[in-house]
C-alpha cells in the first residue's frame, strides 16, 4: 500500500481526517470533564 | 487583555506564521522545485543558497512559537486551580481543545529538532555522511516534514477554536 504522505494531497486529506477524529476526541473528553470555569 | 498577554499572542502569531509558512514552502513548493531542478541538473544552488537559510528561520521560529505559546497558556487559569499550561497538557476541562493544539505543536517541534534538522544536516553536508546515509536521511526528513504538514491542519483548527472564546467553545465541542 502506498504511503499517503508521499503525495501532497494525500497528506492534506490525512490532516483533515485527523482533524475530524480529534474533534470527536475533544468533544468526548469535554463531555466527561470539568465544566468551563468549574473546579 | 493586558500588554503582557498581547505581546505573547503577537509573538506567537509572528513566529507561528514564519514556522508554518516555511513548512508549507518546503512541502508545497520546494519538494517539486528540487525534483524539477534535479532533472534539469540545476538543483545544487537550491541546496547551497536557499535551503540552509530557510531551515535556519524554520527551526528557530518553531522554538519561538512554542515559547510564546507556553507563555500564553501560563496566563490562563487551570480548571482545577492549577496553571493553564499544566491544565492544557493534561487535557482538563475547557482547556481540552487548546491542549490538543498544544500537544500537536509540541510533537511538531520535536519532529523539527529531532528528525528534520539532524537529517537535513546530513543531506546538506554539514555532518559527514555516505551517499547511502544521505539517501536514508532524505527519506526520513521528507516523511517527518510531511507528518508535520499533516499535523498542522488539526493543530491550526484547535489553535483557532480553542484559545480565546472560553465560553463559546462549548457550542462547538458539545453536542
Amino acid at each position: 500500500m502506498k504511503n499517503p504522505l508521499d503525495s501532497l494531497w494525500g497528506t492534506v486529506i490525512c490532516g483533515f481526517i485527523l482533524t475530524v477524529a480529534l474533534y470527536f476526541l475533544a468533544a468526548a473528553l469535554m463531555s466527561h470533564g470539568v465544566p468551563a470555569g468549574g473546579t | 487583555m493586558n500588554w503582557g498577554d498581547a505581546i505573547l499572542r503577537w509573538g506567537h502569531f509572528l513566529a507561528g506564521i514564519m514556522w508554518i509558512g516555511l513548512l508549507y514552502y518546503f512541502n508545497f513548493v520546494n519538494v517539486d522545485a528540487v525534483k524539477a531542478a534535479t532533472a534539469a541538473g540545476e538543483a545544487a544552488p537550491i541546496g547551497k543558497y536557499v535551503v540552509p537559510r530557510a531551515l535556519f528561520y524554520f527551526r528557530w521560529a518553531a522554538v519561538a512559537t512554542w515559547v510564546f505559546g507556553a507563555g500564553l497558556l501560563s496566563t490562563l487559569p487551570g480548571p482545577n486551580g492549577g496553571g493553564g499550561f499544566l491544565g492544557a497538557f493534561l487535557l482538563q476541562g475547557s482547556l481540552v481543545p487548546i491542549g490538543i493544539g498544544a500537544w500537536l505543536g509540541t510533537i511538531m517541534l520535536l519532529n523539527v529538532w529531532g528528525l528534520i534538522w539532524p537529517n537535513q544536516k546530513r543531506i546538506l553536508g554539514i555532518v559527514p555522511a555516505s551517499e547511502e546515509e544521505k539517501a536514508k536521511a532524505r527519506r526520513v526528513a521528507f516523511l517527518a516534514s510531511r507528518t508535520n504538514t499533516m499535523l498542522s491542519i488539526p493543530m491550526l483548527f484547535f489553535m483557532a477554536t480553542g484559545f480565546h472564546h472560553q465560553d463559546g467553545i462549548y457550542n462547538l465541542f458539545q453536542h
